[in-house]
């Protein structure tokens, strides 16, 4: 029992004082990957703020981001070009899912709007596939993938840069919000529907503008993980990784779910470098979860979330 | 309202049209051959060459000879995504068509754990090459179950004495350490006791690294390795997995003549996203790669030039393209073995068992059929449905893969009694007895 | 004019409260048990009782469970994949150590001890509430099925780390194991539907049921009448994760065989909580008639073309298959938010007038 004890609570701690580079790289490696989440996450919670909708797809807009983009460069378009075209076919994609999807769907509940997505999720996958085909693709920036060594730690190039984006995406956004005429509308739309409709918003070109934003945000999160993974299916599945960002950091906040991905992140690693050895490895995807949920228990609407007030 | 009577309408033709489910019936002097692919999903990229390349073949045997030995091979194609409920879905729909399939060759372990109980009940051989239950390599438990040219276990035995080769002997393994990182599935997990038993033979300090489904984010891992620091890495890795491991491993500065892939992470889809971080990346193979081989000319001429293939004319040659071509060939190979028994017509299942158990494939043939120097010989017996097993270690250069090494043969004497005992224990569990070779034919 | 109740007089407050008080009714699912258990057998092909109507079954009573738990008692879960993993590892690990048990007892037990699981996962459920309680099982369905791929004790130390169905007999006939016919499985699964439907109804026409769906509803104006919200939750989960943990060992030993934990993962969770959304919140005939949905609708999707001769390509087929599901799924919440069981209701009141038309 006493051994049990010492090596789930002295060993890896042990272990983490004993090399304390090694800790540094791994914290960083846990706060670049917890980024690459965020970035993921920022979609999720700009189409909850606005429009109450959890969209589950997009995780998929993701892949599509990618998918349009790397097909546009291989049929020879330059980057920024590809980058322009992409953006029109993702607030194209935005059109669309509030014309066919939301509008009819409107007053209807939570959960099933959430299905919707999950069927856009379906479409999507299918759709993509069909347009671009299954093979992997090389998604090429222009910024390697190859690490450098700064006071004996090692940082990566990609991951650096891709740090950096999700920050200034996430002041952009943050600015976004609180300074402008449109923010202050999204703001709006999010407290209450009926009572933003009544003063004049339009609530239909504000859900094209949401979800082409969070369009947006999926081409940046395309890019930067189809660089660091290759841009192919599985791509869609990072959304999953991103939940736990989600819920940590609370569904209608855009500084969680920095906060949120830079503390799963962290944790992820940690627990997988220093506790993961003990119990034969690979416990990233459940310990992310588990530890969201202990958050949850203190504060049951994320770190940054909105106080959920019930009325009896 | 309208849309609401348009869904309803629909439901209602739906379920009267439903139990049409036709089965067709094959025509005479025509087998069927069903053909278990993904060419969609998560791990279409490797599953569409191979897929590609078992299809070229079969159409170029019916288009230049008509057939095997004059009877023409029904090749129907049926979508499993890699996920085993499709693949036993399809298994149901197709065992029974066009006259009877004749052999599946599921491409997913996964799924031929689904198949092995059920090949022995509808009498249908599964052929599980180079994957699936590497037990059923003792065909006196599994008669209906084949997996030649090699297994998992003999694989990961043949890599290590590559690596103790590449060291400077076998001896020198010792205190060294090796890193395996595999898929968190059964079929990652296959070569992990081979390499445990070895690691106590030759003393190496071998470190197990397991990566979770599908295999997108693996810092933690990699970070693991750093700080391992090991001689060598192996990886049992499938899908999205292996070219996240070898860009990552590229990104951490590993040398990657030290890392070495299984035969089903060292493909062209694996390296080419990692550009030329990849340059140097060895993975096993049991076949050469590269279409300058007389097969591939013929496939060009018969099926590409009269417009029957699938996928693109560049894509032949790449290493998975040739896997497909290669268990085509054993497949139609074990037919004629058979034929050559039974007579030029359609086989039954019990035939083309004979046929598999039977399969003698000597150099000679194989420069007959076209395919010199493309792979070893096989000879597969009543006991050894695993042929003899060796490896070739191939590398990948920026642009293609080329063969770095000799065929290494696997450690029988390690691999052989563990197999024995697995398969004893699985059969068991099935309720089999085990059978004796010696009466047999 | 054919489904009036005109003319049936209750007497007894038993008949009054019976499950299927109007007799046309009676009829009607006379006829169809009939149907399921003796005419189905019979006609089916291999191909269809294999393929469609033993995973209908299963299906049917995992969406059944989950429907308990989000239909009535409004605890979202998508930790259905992770819970039918329990009941399957279980049902394994208790028949391979007690092979004398009968199955079907395995298969009970199997369920008990996916409620106590459920019942500790269930435990968030008291502080947190919606999408966050979502995301919060799927904690459960990561950490299960992580646990029962690290842990060689679970799949007996199999070198294969797959757990294989061993054959066993009710009755002298074989139940599982290859050698099992489709028609005793399928018969198998249907019973247990059968019976589990039955309890299933009486549990939500009857007090638990009620508190369940108070809870759903207002769950503070719940707690102030007195229904008390640890009990009912944690009963609600355990009850459902019975139910989906009987059907999870079903799924291993009547319809696959084997199963590795990828078989369990996060599709089935979607999968099951679709059913159960498309056949229709708390309600149990939508558990069906969304199980049949989503069951049919990929082999609808799969033969069509053969049956119209179309020579598509696979990899277009599927794809395309993906599109009509996703589309299909719109589709079907913007016609009827409320599920294939609600369709059923209307179709019912229509049929009190026809051919009348009020």
């Amino acid at each position: 029992m006493l051994e049990i004890l010492q090596a789930v609570l002295v060993g890896p701690v042990k272990d983490m004082i004993g090399a304390p580079t090694f800790l540094v790289e791994v914290v960083i490696g846990g706060l670049a990957a917890g980024l690459m989440y965020s970035l993921v996450a920022l979609g999720f919670v700009l189409i909850y703020k606005a429009s109450g909708v959890f969209n589950f797809a997009q995780g998929v807009m993701v892949l599509f981001a990618a998918l349009t983009l790397v097909g546009l460069m291989e049929r020879g378009a330059p980057l920024v070009a590809a980058l322009a075209l992409t953006m029109v076919v993702m607030g194209a994609l935005a059109f669309a899912i509030e014309r066919v999807v939301l509008r009819p769907l409107v007053n209807q509940e939570q959960i099933i709007l959430f299905m919707a997505t999950i069927g856009l999720n379906f479409f999507l996958e299918g759709f993509g596939e069909l347009v671009w085909g299954s093979n992997v693709k090389k998604l090429d920036v222009g910024i390697p993938d190859s690490s450098f060594t700064v006071w004996g730690v090692q940082v990566n190039r990609l991951e650096l840069t891709a740090a950096i984006t999700a920050a200034l995406l996430v002041a952009v956004m943050a600015v976004f919000f609180q300074r402008t005429r449109i923010g202050r509308a999204l703001r709006a739309v999010a407290d209450d529907h009926e009572a933003a409709l009544s003063i004049g918003i339009p609530l239909n070109t504000i859900w094209i503008v949401v979800w082409s934003a969070a369009g947006l945000v999926a081409i940046v999160a395309g890019i930067m993980w189809g660089a660091k993974s290759g841009v192919q299916f599985s791509l869609s599945l990072i959304a999953l990784k991103a939940l736990p960002v989600l819920i940590l950091g609370g569904f209608t906040s855009v500084p969680g779910a920095i906060v949120g991905g830079l503390i799963i992140g962290v944790g992820e690693k940690i627990a997988e470098v220093y506790w993961g050895p003990l119990v034969g490895g690979a416990i990233e995807n459940w310990f992310a979860y588990i530890l969201a949920l202990a958050f949850l228990l203190f504060r049951p609407q994320g770190l940054f979330g909105e106080k959920i007030i019930e009325r009896v | 309202m309208i849309l609401r009577r348009v869904m309803i309408a629909l439901l209602a033709a739906a379920v009267v049209a439903l139990p049409l489910a036709g089965i067709a019936m094959a025509q005479a002097k025509e087998m069927f051959v069903p053909s278990l692919v993904y060419r969609t999903g998560p791990y279409a990229p490797s599953g569409t060459p191979f897929a590609n390349g078992m299809w070229d073949y079969l159409t170029m045997l019916n288009e230049r000879d008509g057939g095997v030995n004059g009877v023409k091979l029904i090749v129907e194609e049926c979508e499993t995504q890699y996920d085993t409920k499709q693949g036993v879905e399809c298994y149901e729909r197709l065992k029974g068509k066009n006259g009877g399939a004749m052999v599946f060759n599921p491409l997913s372990t996964g799924i031929t754990y689904q198949l092995i109980p059920k090949a022995g009940v509808d009498k249908i051989v599964v052929h599980s090459m180079g994957y699936g239950m590497t037990a059923a390599a003792d065909g006196r438990w599994f008669p209906w179950v084949f997996n030649f040219p090699t297994t998992y276990w003999s694989q990961a035995s043949a890599v290590i004495r590559y690596i103790g080769q590449q060291e400077g002997g076998l001896d020198k393994l010792k205190g060294k350490k090796i890193v395996h990182i595999y898929h968190n599935s059964p079929y990652g997990k296959e070569a992990n006791p081979t390499l445990e038993e070895l690691a106590r033979k030759y003393g190496f300090e071998l470190t197990l690294l397991a990566v979770d489904h599908p295999g997108q984010e693996q810092k933690a891992t990699w970070l693991q390795v750093r700080r391992i620091n090991p001689a060598w890495v192996y990886m049992s890795g499938w899908g999205v997995m292996n070219q996240v491991a070898v860009k990552e491993a590229a990104a951490i500065n590993f040398p990657m003549d030290h890392f070495i892939g299984n035969w089903w992470s060292a493909s062209e889809a694996d390296v080419i996203p990692a550009g030329d971080g990849a340059k140097g990346y060895k993975g096993a193979t049991f076949h050469a790669p590269g279409a300058n081989f007389k097969v591939h000319a013929d496939i060009v001429k018969y099926v590409y030039d009269r417009g029957k293939n699938i996928g693109p004319k560049d894509k032949i040659g790449e290493a998975l393209y040739n896997r497909g071509v290669v268990n085509a060939m054993y497949m139609t190979e074990s037919f004629r073995t058979a034929m050559a028994k039974f007579g030029n017509k359609p086989l039954t299942t019990e035939q083309v068992r004979w046929g598999y158990e039977h399969l003698n494939l000597t150099e000679a043939r194989l420069d007959q059929v076209g395919l010199k120097g493309f792979t070893h010989p096989v000879k597969v017996t009543c006991e050894d449905h695993e042929g003899s097993g060796p490896v070739l270690i191939q590398q990948w250069d920026g642009a293609k893969w080329n063969i770095v090494s000799e065929w290494i043969p696997p450690m029988k004497d390690v691999v052989r009694p563990k197999l024995e005992a697995a398969a004893a224990e699985e059969g068991k569990k099935l309720g089999y007895t085990m059978r004796d070779c010696s009466k047999e034919n | 004019m054919i489904y009036r109740e005109a003319g049936q007089f209750k007497s007894t407050y038993a008949s009054d409260q019976a499950v299927f008080p109007i007799l046309q009714d009676r009829i009607v699912v006379g006829l169809g048990l009939a149907a399921a258990f003796v005419a189905l057998p019979l006609m089916a092909n291999e191909y269809w009782l294999q393929a469609v109507l033993i995973p209908f079954l299963i299906y049917s009573l995992a969406a059944l469970g989950l429907n308990l738990l989000t239909g009535y008692a409004g605890q979202v879960s998508l930790g259905t994949g992770g819970f039918m993993a329990v009941g399957a590892y279980s049902a394994f690990k208790i028949t391979s150590a007690f092979s004398g048990l009968s199955i079907l007892i395995v298969f009970l037990l199997a369920g008990l001890v996916t409620a106590l699981v459920g019942m500790l996962f269930g435990i968030p459920s008291l502080r947190i509430k919606g999408f966050y309680l979502a995301v919060a099982t799927l904690a459960a369905q990561f950490f299960l099925l992580w646990l029962f791929n690290k842990v060689a004790w679970f799949t007996d130390y199999a070198s294969s780390g797959t757990i294989t169905a061993p054959p066993r007999t009710v009755a002298g006939l074989m139940v599982t194991g290859p050698a099992a016919t489709a028609e005793i499985r399928y018969l198998t699964a249907l019973v247990f539907v059968a019976v589990f439907a039955l309890i299933a109804k009486n549990l939500v026409r009857g007090r638990v049921g009620r508190s369940w769906m108070a809870i759903r509803d207002r769950d503070i104006a719940a707690e102030i009448i007195g229904v008390r919200p640890l009990r009912t939750k944690l009963l609600a989960f355990a009850i459902s994760s019975f139910f989906c943990g009987v059907a999870g060992a079903e799924y291993v030993f009547l319809y696959l065989g084997s199963a590795e934990t990828l078989a369990f993962d996060i599709n089935v969770s979607f999968l099951v909580l679709f059913m159960v959304i498309i056949g229709g919140l708390g309600s149990i005939l939508g558990s069906f008639l969304g199980a049949g949905f989503i069951v049919m609708v990929p082999i609808f999707l799969t033969n069509v073309p053969h049956l119209l001769g179309l020579a598509m390509p696979v990899a277009l087929q599927k794809q395309i298959e993906l599109m009509v599901f996703g589309g299909l799924i719109i589709l079907f919440l913007i016609v009827e938010p409320n599920g294939l069981a609600r369709l059923w209701q209307i179709g019912k009141e229509k049929l009190r007038l026809w051919p009348f038309p009020y």
